[in-house]
């Protein structure tokens, strides 16, 4: 752990990219205690309020209220909660099945990899927000169906680069020296393969974060996703293009926020694929 | 007298390509004793890694496929072995070490990982005491500062100190076999020199009996006990080293040896160059592989495959040829 925070210190980039996301979770988490107002309840008296600094609250916007008055500032931290729990959940779980099926197809090849791919390809074809607003219109908009439509767009592209790395990696000789020492065709998976392609499996998963989170906005946006009054990033945006014109704090600081989260994402990232590597880990 | 360690009964192997079916082990069959040293030496093609691979059902199949023959490690036959029988021999009695030691680590785990990773799967060592066995084993094979090392990655291992480690995998859970693919080859000679030794030290002490796949001669001579010269998946020549090279009876051995550089007088002579090209195997010469190559052929060679015969008086020195050699070299030489 201390390594990997002196390690991290080098990195101006990936120190910056870690910072904010600290800062995001960390709103995220204690949103509730942090004496913002209530994000759902809205004051007409007060609506599309240009962002004022006089201090905080009470009353006080310091990022302007939406169309019915709704502190935006708060609306972005509580929003933040759903955004990336949900954006979270689903690239860990479309990660950890893409990896899985992509590592199987490209070890165990033959009927296996044909099977999987074709399903890749098939998926490929339909269009993933047609897919995603099928699923979400059959079984109903909940956080868990959309963390489940993600993860589902999401898995065909860890597969598809796993696979591609490891039909190279499994004609390496280490492999062979591994199948020499006795090792089963599972440890060879999970023991060998699986650290060898933590790194594109990495790099997938922050462009991925950063596509999930743009496409848990859309998802928002087109009233599939978190279901109003509950704050989300994705509606704010939505919401609040119509008022681009007069009230243009009420995209730009949600827009602001997405933009943000994906940029630490994908610092912090770049940096984590250089950790992992042990060629450029000690090469510094 | 004990039983034989290893002994190979007409082992066929051959791989399905879209060319048709090329057979790369001819009817191959030999005996290996405990604590024997064997140099398989042959040039690309000739079966020599192959065969060694399918007795450890290390090939993929498809393509290959071993069409015949029996494979007897301690009486057991390794080719009718359920695959989880034989993976806990690999590793544990018999040892292997690959050609390339640049890839045959793995790069993105520690040296330490992979020494315990072996050493985990074939005994009873966890943790510290794995651990202990790993740093002992680093030193065994001559790596100073074994314990820092452990915690390396391979790329920070030069190619010798990474043979090494390779070395020291294959020997790790005391194999009564230990099997080296081209193990010096990627080396360059001082390094293949010190490896050399260490192995021939480690074989005294330990008495692991080893099948040393090379193409040079050098460290056949320098290293084994018995040579066996393979040319098209078949044996040409076998035997007591010494033997062998003093008097090769197959005119591929005279070939090889005949190519090599030698210090002294005539080191200015160009050097000798079999004739040729190694056999299409998948459409191999009906009689003995070489004799389209070979200037002493007769016409028996063409057509028909000569049987191992028992080659001089020297006991265990044999030879695949219908030609005597000896007799033809000695012929040439009177009529000048």
């Amino acid at each position: 752990m201390r390594q990997f925070f002196s390690e991290l210190s080098r990195s101006k980039a990936g120190l910056a990219g870690f910072i904010l996301l600290v800062l995001f979770v960390a709103l995220a988490v204690l949103a509730p205690w942090l004496g913002l107002e209530d994000p759902t309840r809205g004051s007409l008296r007060a609506r599309m309020t240009a962002p004022t600094w006089d201090g905080f609250w009470p009353g006080a916007h310091p990022l302007g209220t939406d169309e019915v008055g709704r502190d935006i500032l708060s609306r972005i931290v509580h929003g933040s909660r759903t955004t990336l729990a949900v954006a979270g959940a689903a690239v860990v779980a479309g990660g950890i099945v893409g990896t899985f099926l992509g590592i199987l197809a490209g070890y165990a090849g033959g009927l296996t990899d044909r099977i999987l791919m074709r399903l890749v390809d098939i998926q490929l074809a339909i269009p993933l927000m047609m897919l995603a607003l099928l699923v979400v219109a059959a079984l109903g908009p909940s956080i868990q169906n959309v963390i489940m439509v993600l993860a589902l767009t999401s898995w065909i592209r860890y597969a598809r680069i796993i696979r591609g790395q490891v039909l190279s990696l499994r004609e390496r000789e280490f492999v062979q020296s591994a199948r020499a020492i006795g090792a089963s065709g599972w440890r060879i998976m999970l023991r060998h393969i699986l650290p060898n392609v933590m790194t594109p499996a990495l790099v997938v998963a922050t462009l991925e974060l950063a596509r999930i989170i743009v496409m848990d906005a859309a998802l928002s946006f087109l009233g599939l996703g978190v279901q109003p009054p509950n704050p989300s990033w994705g509606r704010m945006l939505a919401d609040g293009r119509v008022y681009i014109s007069t009230a243009w704090w009420s995209v730009t600081f949600p827009g602001l926020a997405i933009m943000l989260t994906v940029l630490g994402v994908n610092l912090f990232g770049d940096w984590l694929r250089d950790y992992f590597d042990p060629k450029t880990r000690s090469a510094r | 007298m004990a039983p034989p360690l290893l002994e190979i009964r007409n082992l066929t192997v051959a791989f399905d390509t879209p060319a048709g079916r090329v057979h790369a082990v001819n009817d191959l069959s030999y005996t290996l004793n405990e604590g024997e040293t064997l140099g398989v030496v042959g040039e690309s093609g000739s079966g020599k890694s192959v065969h060694v691979l399918a007795m450890l059902g290390l090939l993929p199949s498809p393509p290959a496929k071993i069409l015949s023959g029996e494979v007897l490690f301690q009486g057991r036959d390794l080719l009718k072995l359920p695959e989880a029988q034989l993976r806990e021999l690999r590793g544990g009695q018999i040892g292997m070490v690959f050609q390339d030691p640049m890839s045959s680590l793995n790069p993105v785990l520690t040296v330490g990982r992979q020494l315990r990773e072996v050493i985990e799967r074939h005994s009873d060592l966890r943790g510290a005491k794995a651990e202990a066995r790993a740093t002992e084993l680093l030193d065994l094979v001559g790596i100073p500062n074994p314990g820092a090392r452990l915690k390396q990655y391979p790329h920070e291992f030069s190619g010798g100190m990474r043979q090494r480690v390779m070395i020291a995998i294959g020997l790790s859970c005391n194999p009564k076999l230990l099997i080296a693919d081209e193990a010096t080859t990627a080396l360059d000679v001082t390094v293949q020199a010190q490896i050399l030794d260490l192995v021939r030290d480690l074989k005294d002490r330990l008495g692991t009996t080893v099948i040393w796949i090379t193409h040079d001669m050098g460290v056949v001579a320098e290293l084994a006990d018995t040579i066996q010269v393979m040319y098209g998946g078949r044996i040409m020549e076998r035997g007591p080293v010494r033997a062998v090279f003093r008097q090769p009876h197959s005119a591929y051995t005279w070939g090889l040896l005949r190519s090599l550089p030698d210090e002294g007088a005539r080191a200015q002579r160009r050097l000798y160059q079999i004739p040729g090209a190694p056999p299409d195997m998948a459409n191999p010469p009906a009689g003995d592989p070489f004799a389209p190559r070979n200037p002493y052929a007769t016409d028996r060679c063409r057509t028909e495959v000569p049987p191992l015969r028992p080659a001089s008086p020297v006991p265990g020195h044999m030879v695949a040829a219908w030609y005597d050699l000896p007799a033809r070299l000695a012929a040439e030489a009177a009529h000048g």
